[in-house]
């Protein structure tokens, strides 16, 4: 650990600041990965996407395409500005103007139909009160955390990246993000962020660490192989123990537990 | 040739009163949980009416089950792979709640707290969705006994096809009720809908269920099939569907619904086919000659090669001799009197029924009536309207199957009633193309119809005994959801001496 933070250059760094730029993602990363692992293996049966159409399907037709399309983009826009470091998109040719350019442009359109379709979302979780009725105390936590950190996302975008003058992520939290995956966090950069990108990236952390125990999980089960399955599954009965008591294997919830 | 085996079932309308005793039962036994209130695995439908839920039946709304595209190929009607994966986040062909009915139950303690009053307490309705009250509009049984009939029986696909003119004077001549569950397809569209795998045909009893562990909720599997069959859990947020009593069917057992059926009109048995044919069968270009490939993909037990090939493909000796005594094998392919429901949907489904003679019957002889065969021979000719129908159920359009089942039954009456009563038969079998030996096997079947011959059910093998024990545990106990008969907390009721001097069973306040 000294050696890592000798070679982060974390001397001078306050305990707040290691705390939000080191520690959180850190601690949001491991609960991520070990809370994946244990709700794969003990909670198959609620491992769904937990549709609400059958209660209300006229607002979702357009706020759910709108929401998962747009998230996809986003996904995407991030992993080209945050993943890729500004020296490789030079170095193959791509000029900073044309990128900000493209990112801003690009970006806000996938801001757009995001925060169309959350707005929808929202909309109807609150206000149809069968959607409503079918809402988790964390898919609550989930969806607010997913509100903030859309909402600041969008300021960012369109209110710094397009309308104002352009902050250059690239050089601040870009590379503290990729610092973090190579074991030598480079605080200083983060610290230079403006606020409105710090509590965007905290509160995206704190989201992945809920990720695991929400209704999230369901993105990792994109069912794209089934391009290439039969039609038709034929199986045979197979040898399986009963679950072990206690971990939930397939259990139907008694009535009046919350969901 | 690949041979498999499949438990089938056969419902006998005729028989049938419409008292929902099997809806009920089966719901009590596997639907009573939270988010299953508007399931029904089982539903009985009055016939003509719109169906559970709503118009299930008109596919060019719902698009379920398989069309052959422009090449004469099977396609899913719900379109590409590729469509279905690009529109997962909205589903375009999914019934919403409306299309079946906002479920509600009653705040039934009220009746009994209610203070002592001139008026009688009454209870509001309250949506099991949203614990709000409610006034329900809509229903499973909604249109029981053609209610509302004159405004809405009109709109059932089966009579749409009928055209205009008939649809009034149908609700005045005939009615009838229709009991649904699975069909358990040989060709079950649900499965090639579902993206995740998740659903699947065991290949010992062509069984299809859904693995809860694996189901992930995209509900294509619910427009996928086309009788609507399929159903999503709005809590689990899984899709279900009905299970063919898998527990009991392994122990050689008659589903639920089977054995508490008060008509005693269900069949169960096996019925061996060729897997290796379905497909071909299933893309039989004229939707009226689906029910002949489907016939024609069954196998004779009674054929000795097809005795072989069925050892040779693993299936166990006692399943094979269970074939041969299979009632369900016996109504649709040996005597002819059973159809496939909507073959049309291309699924090669496998509850098949035996369409009803009575309402036909009665027209001719008054309730109870046609014991004079030749009249009511000449109903089941004249009569278009309910042929037809019942053709637009059973054989996508084709009377010809129709009428030779339905001449069969009332031959069946009118020979075994003259044999009977000591007379001369007035009926020829030969004239239904039937042997005496035939009427009377159908006799035993259809109205002696005794237990063991309904359910010839083999049980699945000892050797597994092991691996089933692990489906079981999976099922969970019904019994104990609230208001249910496990839900009085642990121990006996408690018992208290009231001031009469008499103990009173404390059974209605239920856990505290
Ligand atoms: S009837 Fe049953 S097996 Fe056939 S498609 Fe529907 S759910 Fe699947
Ligand atoms: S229990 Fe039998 S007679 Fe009664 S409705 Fe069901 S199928 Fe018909």
């Amino acid at each position: 650990m000294s050696g890592l933070l000798a070679s982060g250059g974390l001397s001078g760094v306050s305990g707040g600041d290691l705390f939000w730029w080191v520690i959180l993602p850190y601690a949001a990363l491991l609960t991520f990965v070990i809370g994946h692992i244990w709700r794969y293996q003990y909670d198959q049966f609620g491992w769904t996407s937990r549709s609400t159409e059958l209660q209300e399907r006229r607002a979702l037709k357009w706020g759910s395409p709108l929401f998962h399309y747009g998230a996809f983009a986003a996904i995407g826009g991030h992993i080209l500005g945050i993943l890729i470091p500004e020296s490789v998109t030079q170095a193959v040719g791509i000029p900073e103007t044309f990128y900000r350019t493209f990112s801003a442009i690009a970006g806000t359109i996938a801001a757009v139909a995001v925060i169309i379709g959350v707005l929808i979302l929202a909309g109807r979780r609150l206000l149809v009160p069968r959607v409503r009725a079918t809402t988790s105390p964390v898919d609550w936590v989930a969806l607010i955390l997913l509100a903030i950190i859309i909402g600041l996302g969008i300021a960012e975008t369109i209110g710094v990246g397009l309308l104002g003058n352009h902050y250059n992520y690239r050089v601040s939290i870009s590379p503290w993000f990729r610092s973090l995956f190579t074991g030598s966090p480079d605080v200083r950069a983060a610290i230079k962020a403006p606020l409105l990108f710090q509590v965007h990236a905290v509160v995206a952390w704190v989201l992945i660490g809920v990720w695991p125990f929400s209704r999230l999980v369901h993105a990792w089960s994109y069912p794209y192989f089934y391009l290439w399955r039969p039609f038709i599954v034929y199986r045979r009965r197979v040898a399986t123990r009963p679950n072990e008591p206690g971990t939930s294997g397939r259990r139907w919830r008694r009535i009046g537990t919350p969901y | 040739m690949r041979i498999m085996a499949q438990v089938c079932m056969v419902m006998n309308l005729d028989k049938c009163i419409g008292c929902h005793t099997c809806s009920v039962t089966c719901k009590q036994t596997w639907t009573n949980r939270p988010g299953t209130e508007y399931v029904y695995f089982n539903n009985v439908e009055t016939k003509p009416g719109l169906g559970y839920p709503r118009r299930y039946e008109d596919q060019d709304l719902w698009k379920g089950g398989w069309k052959l595209d422009r090449r004469g190929r099977l396609t899913l009607r719900g379109g590409s792979r590729l469509r279905r994966l690009l529109t997962i986040f909205y589903n375009p062909d999914l019934p919403t709640i409306e299309d079946y009915h906002d479920p509600f139950t009653y705040d039934y303690a009220r009746l009994i707290t209610a203070p002592a009053g001139t008026a009688a307490p009454s209870v509001q309705a309250h949506s099991t969705l949203t614990g709000r009250a409610m006034v329900p509009r809509w229903g499973t049984n909604w249109e029981d006994d053609l209610a509302g009939a004159p405004e809405r029986a009109g709109q059932d696909p089966n009579l749409v096809k009928l055209g205009e003119a008939v649809k009034l004077s149908f609700e005045q001549v005939f009615m009838f009720y229709l009991p649904r569950i699975c069909e358990h397809c040989l060709n079950p569209s649900c499965v090639a809908s579902c993206p995740s795998g998740a659903m699947y045909k065991r290949e010992e009893d062509g069984i299809v269920l859904v693995d809860q562990n694996r189901c992930r909720g995209w509900r294509f599997c619910v427009s996928g099939c086309p009788y609507k069959k399929v159903y999503f859990n709005h809590r689990t947020g899984k899709a279900e569907k009905c299970t063919l009593c898998f527990p009991r069917i392994e122990a050689g057992l008659p589903t639920v619904c089977s054995e508490t059926c008060v008509g005693r009109l269900r069949y169960l048995g096996l019925v061996l086919y060729d897997a290796d044919a379905v497909l071909a069968a299933a893309a039989t270009k004229d939707p009226q000659d689906l029910y002949e490939a489907q016939l024609s993909v069954f196998l004779d037990p009674e054929d000795p090669t097809v005795r072989a090939e069925a050892l040779a493909a693993g299936i166990p000796h006692d399943w094979v001799e269970a074939a041969r005594r299979s009632p369900a094998y016996a109504l649709i392919a040996r005597h002819r009197v059973a159809l496939p429901l909507h073959p049309e949907y291309r699924t090669m489904p496998m509850v098949w029924y035996v369409p009803p003679l009575s309402p036909m019957a009665d027209m001719v002889g008054g309730p109870g009536g046609g014991e004079d065969a030749d009249a009511v021979f000449g109903a089941i000719d004249a009569l278009r309207i309910p042929v037809e129908y019942l053709a637009n159920l059973f054989t996508a359009g084709k009377v010809e199957p129709v009428r030779q089942a339905l001449r069969r039954l009332a031959l069946v009456r009118a020979f075994m009633r003259s044999r009977q009563l000591g007379l001369t038969p007035s009926a020829d079998p030969r004239t239904v193309g039937m042997e005496a030996a035939d009427v009377e096997d159908l006799f035993r079947l259809i109205a002696i119809a005794r237990y063991e011959d309904r359910y010839v059910v083999p049980p699945a093998h000892a050797e597994d005994a092991g691996r089933l024990l692990a489906q079981h545990s999976l099922s969970g106990c019904s019994l104990e959801s609230e208001g249910g008969p496990g839900m009085g907390g642990w121990g006996l009721p408690v018992a208290t001496r009231g001031d009469d001097g008499r103990t009173h069973l404390r059974v209605l306040e239920g856990r505290r």
